[in-house]
């Protein structure tokens, strides 16, 4: 059991600012602290993961860099600007997107009229009244490459609660990617995927490392380990370690943590 | 490359001659032609029944932008008829003829109280912001029964319809019917409009996952703000017609259960529809009325059949025309 | 001064009436999710069986166990045929639904009962005033309202704290699913919820029966003040109930009784004529705004699910 205060994953004094500064995030609800001091920093470009065995307060930390829940201690920076009592819609509009661990779409629209609301949410003038927005190129567009990326394209007119789950986690990606944004916060992408979608996705994240920030939450050891340039380990709301995998891998404090739990979830 | 970017343009419907679109198209046919009839037979009471129906259509389109496509139950909407026929009738009684003025007034009345409840409701859901707008409604029920200056319960005669000098004359009845419907049409497109553009998304992606469009950028409240502001403007514009109507406006106009009424003409003719709403007030009306005659004791039978409404048809009439049987259909 | 203790006391009378409705809804909807339109027709028929039954037997206590009886078999048969197919359903659903209720309720007493209303006589000895504190007199009917609500309170409380049947009540209200998954019979739990909620309902129409004018459509009203009450206490919750009942019954009679004449000191004349019967009657409904600002999840908001 681990016993110390919460790791300081900050990069210390590096060189330059990070994207993202988490600095002694807290969160208690009732008795139990979801969040104990968390800091971490994640410069632009990594592929930062964050895992942890079950209860160790990874959904809540989602949830407090996105904004659905308001952090009773520390601080949350983004690209130098503190949006720690920022709500959730101005975070996403700075450019932290976040794709949802249960699958959270618009059920009645197609996969292209999903993506096409999230890029026009990022290009605002959303009090128009008259002209047809599924005929706007300007939203399409973006949509439709998004959808590439993930490699959806071919189902872009399909209804969402026509598509399979894997392809509805895809399009999870597609939303969060299609504003362009600064930070991808990804919730579990790969929760109930079988192997082969799993196989694809991890894929699709080798394909956007380096080119957008990446804070990857998972269960999936392999992927994570293949992936993540650092990895930080949350157990009950602290940070016990955190550092590249190689390092990770062979902590003491990691190992004794996962003992007794699945260290491989495996292919879901 | 010819072929279009976007794939979900290219789901072109089946047929564009379904029982659906047949039904709606004769329904408009005989209301544009029932002046015809009525001067023919000489029967002014149906020119008098199909007014009030096409002006509560005229409600009902406006409540269906809230509750069809923004999925916000209102209970209240019936306080814009109210505050918009109020508009006409103290402006009428203070001196002030002139549609010019009253009709704005009424609208611009209902989108202010829009604006307030709005703001104080719509930060709630659900059950919560149904009983909100009931509240209100109901208070403002009480505040047009506390007038006395103008009729009090007993309500307000308007002596003159809304002047219009010499562009039209609305004492005469078939003139005034043709502008209610000319209305209608209008308030019909105009949603039609809204619903596809930007705006509409909104409001359509607000109601399908509210918290997904907060965390893609969307501040949904502003945009079902407006929306309910419009919706609330629309319903006072009916409010003014159904007060030049009956030259009468009273507080029993507000009472919730009126605002019942409409949500049942809305959810019979099939919630997030574009003529639902139309479909729906004929079929509620025209039953009220057939009832009526019948029994003495219409609500009997009335009741529950709304309850088997809401059991078993939740498409509404329309969804029975498209043959469906659960679930409200996409917008 | 007097006047002023007087009608505080109607306050809380009226607020322990809106507390039986209140304490109804909020049991139903928060463990049935269900709302409940037709709930002040449960009221209603409460006060007709009351009167009923009163000019049948002549007598007032054997008009109120029998009236009580009836209320809640007659909910529990409303639930069985009505609204066991709603649950579950868009809350949509149910207003549509429990509003067809309504109506259909409105006219049955018609039919029954005619259009007139009804009136039920107290035996004399409840006409009397009884001396509280020196000088003040008070009906001794409203006073047993008071009592007898915050004794169907106290009994409420027991009940839903200590019993079994209270323990599964309050299991089913956070989470439904898992009481019917531990093989609680569910239907009949709901049935029995229902029919409490509807006795709850009729107790007060009962009460109420001999100081009001029984008639149709008394229900309505009285129904949105106890929305209003649930706005402001929270939702599923039933101190919160009793608390916001308690507020709203003061604020209602005591804004009643003194604003039209603290208006008139403070407007002219005819202002104060306009205004003062409509803003006395909204001094609740502003209430409930100032909640919604500060405070929207009411003040003793349930645990949500």
């Amino acid at each position: 059991m681990y016993a110390g205060a919460s790791r300081d994953c900050s990069k210390g004094d590096a060189v330059a600012t990070a994207l993202l500064e988490i600095n002694g995030l807290t969160k208690r609800f009732g008795g139990v602290v979801a969040a104990d001091a968390i800091t971490l920093d994640i410069p632009a470009g990594e592929f930062h993961a964050v895992i942890g065995p079950n209860g160790a307060g990874k959904t809540t930390l989602v949830g407090l860099l996105a904004g659905e829940i308001l952090a009773q201690g520390g601080a949350i920076r983004f690209d130098g600007s503190d949006i720690t009592r920022l709500p959730v819609y101005r975070r996403s509009r700075l450019g932290l997107a976040r794709s949802f661990q249960i699958t959270s779409l618009f059920s009645d629209f197609t996969a292209l009229d999903n993506v096409a609301l999230a890029v026009q949410a990022h290009r605002g003038h959303s009090f128009r009244f008259w002209q047809d927005a599924r005929r706007e190129q300007e939203l399409r567009k973006p949509a439709q490459v998004a959808l590439e990326r993930v490699g959806l394209a071919a189902r872009a007119g399909a209804r969402v609660d026509r598509l399979s789950h894997g392809e509805r986690r895809q399009l999870e990606i597609a939303m969060a990617l299609a504003a362009s944004p600064r930070l991808l916060l990804l919730d579990e992408p790969m929760a109930g995927m079988g192997p082969e979608e799993s196989a694809h996705m991890v894929e699709m994240l080798r394909q956007l490392k380096g080119g957008v920030t990446i804070l990857l939450i998972e269960h999936d050891m392999e992927t994570v380990f293949a992936l993540a340039n650092r990895i930080t380990v949350l157990v009950y709301g602290r940070v016990i370690a955190c550092g590249e995998p190689a390092v990770i891998r062979d902590d003491p404090a990691v190992r004794q943590a996962y003992l007794g739990e699945k260290q491989d979830r495996g292919h879901g | 490359m010819t072929a279009s970017l976007d794939p979900s343009l290219e789901a072109a419907p089946k047929s564009l001659v379904t029982v659906r679109s047949a039904f709606t198209a004769v329904l408009l046919a005989f209301l544009a032609l029932l002046p015809l009839y009525v001067a023919l037979t000489g029967n002014a009471f149906v020119l008098t029944l199909f007014t009030r129906i096409v002006i509560m259509a005229i409600g009902a389109v406006s409540l269906n932008l809230i509750m069809g496509y923004g999925g916000m139950v209102s209970f209240g909407h019936a306080a814009y008829l109210g505050i918009g026929g109020y508009a006409v009738g103290i402006l009428a009684k203070e001196g002030v003829d002139s549609g010019f003025a009253q009709w704005p007034v009424a609208v611009a009345a209902s989108a202010l109280y829009a604006v307030v409840v709005g703001a104080l409701s719509l930060r709630t859901r659900g059950v919560y912001f149904i009983m909100i707008t009931l509240a209100f409604a109901q208070m403002i029920y009480y505040v047009a029964i506390g007038l006395d200056r103008y009729g009090g319960d007993d309500g307000l005669t308007i002596y003159r319809r809304s002047q219009f000098g010499g562009l039209i004359d609305l004492s005469n009845k078939t003139l005034f019917y043709y502008l209610c419907l000319v209305l209608l049409i209008a308030s019909i497109y105009m949603v039609s409009r809204l619903i596809n553009s930007r705006f509409g998304l909104t409001i359509r992606g607000s109601r399908s996952n509210d918290r997904r469009m907060r965390a893609i950028g969307f501040p949904t409240f502003r945009y079902r703000l407006v929306c309910f502001v419009i919706a609330g403007a629309l319903c006072g514009l009916a409010g003014a017609l159904l007060a030049n109507h009956t030259n009468f406006i009273s507080p029993a106009l507000m009472h919730w259960t009126r605002s019942g009424d409409l949500i049942v003409m809305v959810v019979l003719g099939g919630l997030g529809s574009l003529f639902g709403p139309l479909i729906g007030t004929v079929a509620f009306l025209l039953l009220e009325e057939a009832l009526s005659r019948v029994t003495e004791y219409a609500n009997l039978i009335l009741g529950p059949v709304l309850l088997l409404v809401a059991i078993y048809v939740r498409g509404g009439i329309e969804g029975l025309l498209e043959g469906r049987r659960s679930g409200y259909r996409a917008p | 001064m007097l006047y002023f203790f007087e009608q505080t006391l109607n306050g809380v009378q009226l607020g322990m009436l809106l507390f039986l409705l209140a304490s109804g809804l909020t049991l139903v909807f928060g463990i049935m999710d269900l709302v409940n339109l037709a709930h002040g027709s449960l009221y209603m028929l409460g006060a007709y069986f009351a009167a009923t039954f009163a000019a049948l037997t002549g007598s007032f206590v054997a008009a109120i166990v029998l009236a009580l009886a009836a209320s809640l078999v007659l909910g529990m048969v409303l639930e069985i045929v009505a609204i066991r197919p709603l649950y579950g359903r868009d809350h949509l659903d149910h207003v549509l639904g429990t509003f067809g209720l309504l109506l259909f309720f409105n006219e049955l007493v018609r039919v029954i009962w005619g259009p007139a209303g009804m009136t039920l006589a107290l035996p004399p000895q409840m006409l009397t005033a009884v001396q509280i504190i020196p000088g003040v007199y008070y009906p001794i009917y409203r006073l047993v309202i008071i009592l007898a609500t915050l004794a169907v309170a106290a009994l409420l409380y027991l009940v839903v704290m200590r019993t079994r049947l209270g323990m599964l009540i309050r299991a089913g209200a956070s989470n439904r699913e898992m009481v019917g998954a531990l093989g609680i019979n569910i239907k009949l739990l709901y049935t029995l919820v229902f029919g409490l909620g509807a006795a709850l309902a009729g107790f007060a129409g009962v009460m109420q029966a001999p100081i009001l004018t029984v008639q149709i459509g008394m229900g309505e009203n009285i129904l949105i003040l106890a929305f209003v009450v649930i706005i402001i206490g929270g939702i599923g919750s039933i101190r919160g109930a009793f608390v916001a009942a308690i507020i709203v019954g003061l604020i209602d009679t005591i804004g009643r009784a003194f604003l039209p004449d603290l208006l008139h000191q403070a407007l002219s004349n005819d202002a104060a004529q306009t205004l003062g019967p409509s803003l006395s009657s909204m001094s609740i409904y502003m209430l409930m705004a100032a909640i919604l600002v500060f405070r929207p999840e009411g003040l003793f908001p349930a645990a949500t699910r």
